[in-house]
């Protein structure tokens, strides 16, 4: 269809949620803002071949992921920047409790699998169905389930069953305890 | 034709280790979305909304004065 006032206001109106998918896939907000970029010129571009009255959003972030796919598959071999600037992006800071939390997380979502990633943000962040990501990612809608599934499982582990001893009682409250019994 | 969503809510909810596996669920789900929707609330960066306009308007020199600003802050 053509490029309408409408239909550019709603393109306008997904790229925060662009970038914010951008961020949580690439775990950079640089990277993310020329992948967003990129995504509206081939938008823009491909516009004859939208469907009127189909899912504009998930359009856009099919469009996206295939970018960040070739992309990451070119870059594969290149350094990642390990501490990233994610946190640059952000406009409130949070306290530095939170911020450690934070970093954490955000560390735990990187060691997922991207296909585990993709599938745990379009369900869980993006809040698009089962049926959209499946869409999007270009493949069954089980296959997403089972992503999901196994990222959530993946993250808890990582954040919440491996790391429960660090925050257990201390040697010295347990021998405390251990004395009076 | 009825999707499975509600199916696959109720098969997630009551988890293997009951109580406490829902608990981390649903703290992950909340950073997820904390971390995603504070991108979410910088709303669009200039760079963005100037790129499509651009790209609709073929003439950037249409001699019309500075474009109405629409209160979108």
């Amino acid at each position: 269809m053509p490029l309408t006032d409408s239909l550019r206001d709603d393109i306008l109106a997904a790229v925060p949620s662009l970038r914010a998918f951008a961020i949580s896939l690439s775990g950079n907000g640089d990277r993310a803002d020329d992948l967003v970029q990129e995504t509206l010129l081939r938008a823009l571009a491909n516009i004859d071949s939208f469907q009127p009255g189909s899912n504009l959003p998930a359009w856009l972030f099919t469009i996206l992921r295939n970018l960040f796919r070739s992309d990451y598959r070119k870059r594969r071999r290149e350094v990642e920047d390990a501490d990233g600037n994610y946190a640059k992006t952000l406009k409130t800071q949070p306290g530095q409790h939170a911020h450690l939390e934070f970093e954490e997380f955000r560390a735990a979502l990187e060691k997922l699998p991207q296909d585990q990633r993709e599938a745990l943000i379009l369900v869980g962040a993006s809040g698009f169905s089962y049926e959209d990501a499946a869409a999007i990612c270009g493949c069954a809608v089980g296959t997403i389930k089972s992503r999901v599934n196994r990222a959530r499982s993946k993250l808890s582990a990582l954040l919440y069953v491996d790391g429960a001893d660090d925050f257990g009682p201390d040697n010295t409250v347990r021998a405390v305890i251990g004395s009076n019994g | 034709m009825k999707d499975f969503k509600a199916q696959a809510n109720k098969k997630s909810a009551p988890g293997k280790q009951g109580g406490l596996n829902a608990e981390i669920q649903s703290r992950i789900g909340h950073q997820l979305r904390a971390m995603y929707d504070d991108v979410v609330r910088q709303g669009v960066p200039d760079r963005f909304a100037e790129l499509i306009k651009r790209l609709d308007d073929p003439k950037p020199d249409s001699g019309e004065p500075a474009p109405k600003t629409d209160g979108r802050d």
